[in-house]
């Protein structure tokens, strides 16, 4: 399935690469893409119970690349 | 925002007191305190962001190499210098951010076609819904002033359409019972009530909205280029920093301070901002103002493969003509008028079903009398016989004349189909009946060839005679008839084959039986994305109206925008290299060095907005 999150404040294109190409090597994610201009994290993922823990992962890989940077679930 | 303007401005005062205030016989601890009190206030977040990050283990981000050159430059007694490049920085980073957030905000607005509501007429009443909410076969009111909501068709009420948003199309369009209208389109100046037909999820301003802001995601190449680049640029300047920072005075016995400042000058450049945000940010305004103009293109590959455009290659019906047959020309025997024998090949061929047939009634102005038709009758594969003001009148192909003895001279070089009318054995004429060409086709085959396209080709299942017209009057390089739809892309297999050019090769149908051409030419254009799933399924580009002229506008915009990328890549690396190397020689100071990287950056992020208003191509 896919979800999509808002990046607010993302503003270093640099850092959504980086942010992107972490949250592809999560375990249970198949793709990770970041629209830059549209501030949106779309990722696909194998198992809609992993999501809980999944957003965690990915809020921590943010905070690390990007500590200004918010995920909010759309 | 506000808040990091005033702590600037606070900051940007104490370093002018600090650069005043000169103290004779200053004790170098004062004249440290009073440089730390600005750079505290300017740089403080992102010197205390570079400590948390290097126990997070992120070294090389801009924060770290920052907080690098300042310490550094603090060393060598660089005081001012240090607080300078903290300021430009800081200041750079704030007017970035400004003009990234107003792009988006242009291009947001822009897009801002959703529906926020839907007036759903639920027993009598009116009842405000979420647009999700709403279902196929509800009754819906639309207000003049208000977007439609979801596609829907007409059940009461006339009015005019604004559908620039959706077709980039300022003249509105006239909207009555029975039309479809789609959502998104602006209801101008009468109430309407319509069913829906369409879910929200299913309705065109959706799928657009899916499409466009997704279409960012498909990287060119030169944003690919970009990311690269930028993830080694920084280390290798870096690495030349500490290069000239140690090798020059440990071997050449040079003085360690100059080059240690040479060093730092390095490191303020080395961040890559200005070409990792104006990159991508030209290509989405690219693609933000394609779709103003009614052109969707589905990433920005596809733009870039667009712009070099050099072949051409259109399908015929529905493409370039309006694939709706008409008649073309009347040719009349003895003393008839043409449009006596309109009128009465209208009557005759009244109960066919035959596109032929409707084409001729259409062509006949009058009103067909009902009570001067008698018995007709379909002469199935040939044409019509019938009864008219108590005669028989037969109408059809020249096969059906020859077979009633009516005599008649047949022309051979016709283009289009021809009806013949006889009165019983009696010839009164000929109708003939082709398809018409788009009243744009022309003025677009002309301007494509006027923007520099070498090649324009056109693939038709029909005759040669038809097609041979069709290409020589829109000016077409090339025509080819008779062909399977297998042997269309053949064909276009074999021209892209003989290309050996870097120019890529588009071709341009209507959607449907078109699907393999449009996946295998470098480009897929699909004309009339409007209601057509297919069509916008299967192509990379999608023309939102029925026009082929709109291509001129796809490709200048797609042009204008690599334009646009290229220059800011050139810029921007011209400019960094140029502050490289003069630093290197120690002909820029810190700050200048700063300056020129921020404003390198800031510049780069209004070209790219450029982008965006392609009005005028």
């Amino acid at each position: 399935m896919k979800v999509v999150y808002k990046l607010e404040n993302l503003c270093c294109a640099k850092c959504a690469d980086s942010i992107e190409k972490a949250v592809a090597k999560l375990d249970g994610v198949i793709s990770s893409l970041i629209g830059f201009m549209t501030q949106k994290l779309t990722i696909e993922i194998t198992n809609e119970s992993d999501l809980d823990s999944l957003k965690q992962a990915i809020s921590k890989i943010v905070k690390k690349i990007e500590p200004d940077v918010k995920l909010i679930k759309l | 925002m506000k808040k990091n303007i005033i702590r600037l401005i606070i900051g940007a005062v104490f370093y002018i007191l600090a650069l005043v205030i000169n103290l004779d016989n200053e004790h170098v601890v004062f004249t440290i305190i009073k440089f730390l009190i600005p750079l505290i206030i300017v740089g403080g977040d992102v010197l205390l962001r570079a400590v948390k990050n290097i126990f997070r283990g992120k070294v090389f981000d801009e924060n770290f190499l920052m907080t690098i050159a300042v310490i550094g430059a603090f060393l060598i007694n660089e005081y001012p210098e240090a607080v300078a490049v903290m300021l430009f920085y800081q200041l750079g980073e704030l007017f970035q951010k400004y003009a990234v957030d107003k792009s988006r905000k242009s291009i947001a607005s822009l897009m801002d076609i959703r529906p926020d509501f839907a007036m759903v007429l639920e027993n009598d009443e009116l009842i405000k819904k979420d647009p999700e909410d709403v279902l196929e076969g509800d009754i819906i009111v639309i207000s003049p002033g208000e977007r439609v909501p979801l596609d829907s068709v007409v059940i009461e009420g006339s009015s005019s359409l604004d559908t620039s948003a959706l077709t980039g199309e300022s003249i509105p369009r006239d909207t009555f019972v029975g039309a479809d209208i789609l959502s998104g389109c602006i209801n101008l100046n009468g109430k309407l009530t319509a069913r829906v037909i369409k879910s929200f999820s299913e309705s065109t301003v959706v799928r657009i909205l899916d499409l466009v802001e997704n279409a960012s995601t498909k990287k060119s190449k030169s944003e690919n280029f970009i990311t690269k680049f930028a993830s080694v640029y920084s280390p290798i300047v870096v690495f030349i920093a500490v290069f000239l920072a140690l090798i020059p005075p440990l071997f050449l016995r040079l003085d360690w301070s100059t080059w240690i400042y040479r060093a730092l000058t390095f490191l303020v450049v080395s961040c890559p901002c200005a070409l990792v945000v104006s990159v991508p940010m030209s290509f989405f305004g690219g693609l933000g103002g394609a779709s103003k103009n009614g052109v969707l293109i589905k990433g920005s590959i596809y733009l870039e493969e667009l712009a070099k455009t050099e072949t051409i290659v259109f399908d015929k019906t529905g493409t370039l003509t309006r694939g709706v047959f008409e008649v073309i020309d009347i040719n009349p025997q003895n003393d008839l008028t043409g449009e006596e024998l309109i009128e009465i090949a209208a009557h005759v061929e009244n109960y066919s079903t035959h596109p032929i047939a409707s084409s001729i009634k259409r062509a006949f102005r009058g009103k067909i009398d009902l009570t001067l038709i008698g018995e007709s009758k379909e002469i199935a594969g040939f044409g019509m016989e019938t009864v008219y003001k108590d005669e028989i009148y037969f109408a059809g192909k020249a096969e059906l004349m020859k077979s009633l003895d009516v005599l008649f001279s047949e022309k051979e070089d016709l283009a289009g189909a021809a009806v013949h009318i006889s009165k019983g054995n009696q010839y009164l004429g000929s109708i003939l009946i082709a398809d018409t060409n788009k009243c744009d086709a022309k003025d677009a085959i002309t301007g494509l060839k006027r923007i520099g396209i070498k090649k324009t080709v056109m693939l038709t299942g029909d005759v040669k005679k038809v097609a041979d017209k069709v290409g020589s009057e829109l000016g077409i390089d090339y025509t080819y008839s008779n062909l399977l739809p297998d042997q269309k892309l053949k064909m276009i297999e074999d021209l892209l084959n003989k290309n050996t050019s870097r120019g890529t090769l588009a071709f341009v149908g209507d959607g449907i039986n078109d699907a393999p051409a449009l996946a295998r030419a470098d480009i897929g254009i699909a004309m009339g994305g409007l209601g057509s799933d297919a069509a916008i399924e299967a192509a990379d580009v999608v023309l939102m109206t029925d026009e082929p002229s709109k291509l001129i506008k796809a490709i200048s915009v797609s042009r204008k925008t690599l334009n646009i990328a290229k220059q800011n890549i050139i810029f921007a690396l011209g400019i960094k290299a140029s502050v490289l190397i003069l630093s290197a020689f120690g002909l820029v100071s810190m700050w200048i060095a700063v300056f020129a990287d921020v404003g390198v950056c800031f510049l780069a992020v209004l070209n790219a907005l450029r982008a965006l208003g392609s009005d005028k191509a």
